[in-house]
């Protein structure tokens, strides 16, 4: 168990957006989040690397532990809480600097600022991600000038330029064409072995073909969780079922 | 009909604007032009300026205009960064809606009114805890350094939020802080807007001349500290141009084709760098 939330609540300011959310994240695996739009997954998972405290009149109640620590007491570390989990977002945001700077930001944040250390994070970070051969002679180009598939394999290569152990992806894909999805979903079960995913998405067949766990979630609930394979074949829930049968949604 | 009828009016409205511009900008170089030729660059870039007896130095104004807008610029860029910074990424916004109007509002103040504050608080503050006359390099930046935040912390507040919310959000989720993130993501992205809104300040400064007047002395001479007085081409075109005939008067639209010349090249500059964005 690397994550766990009990009696998660999460209010903007009158408006609660999730309710009394209990779940348990396993190490290495591929948890999805799934429901219709505005059912508070995105949401949830902010709560995780604490991207919440950005919104003003943001409240929250409960506890969400991760690895056995309260990120949420007072004293929790929340700069070495966003370094330990990374997010990629829903649209590519690569920064307007070159490709380079992009994948040095984080370790240059954390202080390192030795070149030689830097190219090697960059080539390091650009090899997981299967662009290093791509953009070798080209890391001084500006990161804006790629496609959007390779801009988001940039942002995922720039979280783990600051070794993560846990990768939350906030609807990766809904940019991308489906090829260049279909790339992404390859290189998330490459990271797999090292990593912790959790990624939201409103794609149900994305979640079935990449998530070990899946939860299902609807109007701020967390209606299901259990393995990918229950949840999609035989789910208990009849709401679940409605959901991923094309009920609604 | 009454389409066609407005738009022609427009047209010949819009194109009056240019026309005015056009022929300002003839109208001082014909003026200013023949003396340069005449007199030769040998005898314009001399500091002797004594325009009856034919000596149109303007080395000094020239050297003059530079220091105070350089002084001014140190003073309105540091302050105008620091106040756009805070505005924009570190104040909430019942801050934001207040302050920044209220900045805004110092662009309104005539300019006479800065030379006025000037000359009863800053000159006999500078001449008593700095020493020299008072009215100097030094009191006329600090003046036009004020009189040109406006114009820095409006261009460049806009320029840094329009940097995108993902963006922060991105440096934020990397374990940036706040400094971290303005220091190193927001403003190399906002960049152009920033040097845009510097590049105008710069040309406010330059082209100022009531307060400039009233503080920096108006002494005619290479200043060697920044507590001696200056003169600058602008200050030299309004005191004289109302008893100048002649060739001191072509002198002056000399000053005034140096001055025109310099503005251009600035907007030109601020232009390029904001349309990059």
């Amino acid at each position: 168990m690397i994550i766990e939330t009990a009696k998660l609540n999460l209010y903007y300011g009158k408006f609660q957006a999730l309710k009394n959310i209990n779940l348990q994240i396993k190490r290495n695996l591929i948890t999805g989040i799934i429901g219709p739009s505005g059912c508070g997954k995105s949401t949830l998972l902010r709560v995780f690397n604490r991207m919440n405290d950005l919104i003003e009149n943001v409240r929250i109640t409960g506890s969400v532990f991760f690895d056995k620590e309260d990120i949420y007491s007072p004293l929790y570390d929340i700069i070495m809480l966003r370094k330990r989990i990374g997010m990629v977002f829903q649209r590519p945001n690569a920064f307007p600097l070159s490709v380079f700077d992009n994948i040095a930001y984080g370790p240059r944040v954390w202080g390192m600022n030795d070149k030689m250390v830097l190219n090697e994070i960059v080539e390091r970070s650009l090899t997981a991600v299967d662009l290093f051969n791509d953009l070798k002679d080209r890391l001084k180009t500006s990161a804006l000038a790629l496609s959007a598939e390779k801009q988001q394999r940039l942002c995922i290569a720039r979280l783990l330029a600051v070794e993560p152990e846990v990768l939350l992806m906030d609807e990766p894909c809904s940019a991308l064409d489906p090829i260049a999805t279909g790339k992404i979903e390859e290189l998330m079960q490459e990271l797999k072995k090292r990593y912790t995913i959790i990624i939201v998405t409103h794609n149900m067949q994305q979640a079935a073909r990449i998530a070990d766990e899946v939860g299902f979630m609807l109007l701020g609930e967390l209606i299901e969780f259990d393995s990918a394979k229950k949840i999609f074949t035989n789910p208990r829930d009849k709401r679940t079922f409605d959901y991923i049968s094309g009920r609604f949604g | 009909m009454k389409d066609k009828i407005a738009e022609k009016f427009l047209m010949v409205v819009a194109f009056s604007a240019i026309l005015t511009l056009a022929l300002i900008s003839f109208f001082i170089f014909q003026q200013g032009l023949p003396l340069i030729f005449k007199a030769g660059l040998h005898n314009i870039f001399s500091t002797h300026w004594a325009p009856t007896r034919g000596h149109f130095g303007i080395l000094s104004m020239i050297v003059g205009s530079i220091m105070v807008t350089a002084g001014a610029l140190i003073i309105g860029v540091s302050f105008g960064l620091a106040c756009t910074i805070f505005l924009s990424e570190f104040s909430s916004g019942t801050i934001q809606k207040t302050l920044k109007p209220i900045i805004e509002l110092l662009a309104g103040i005539p300019s006479v009114v800065y030379g006025f504050m000037g000359i009863v608080i800053l000159v006999p503050f500078v001449r008593t805890h700095f020493g020299g006359p008072g009215f100097s390099v030094l009191t006329a930046s600090i003046i036009l350094g004020i009189m040109i935040l406006p114009t820095i912390v409006s261009i460049s507040y806009d320029s840094l939020r329009a940097v995108p919310k993902t963006y922060r959000e991105g440096s934020f989720a990397l374990g940036a802080t706040k400094w971290q993130t303005v220091v190193m993501l927001l403003i190399p992205a906002a960049r152009s807007g920033i040097i845009a809104g510097i590049i105008l300040g710069m040309g406010r400064a330059i082209g100022e001349t009531m307060a400039v007047i009233m503080i920096a002395g108006n002494a005619l001479k290479i200043p060697h500290s920044i507590l001696d007085s200056v003169r600058t081409l602008t200050s030299t075109i309004a005191l004289e141009l109302g008893y100048a005939t002649g060739d001191h008067r072509a002198a002056l639209f000399a000053c005034g084709s140096f001055l025109f010349i310099i503005i251009v090249i600035l907007n030109i500059i601020a232009i390029r760098f904001k349309g990059k964005e």
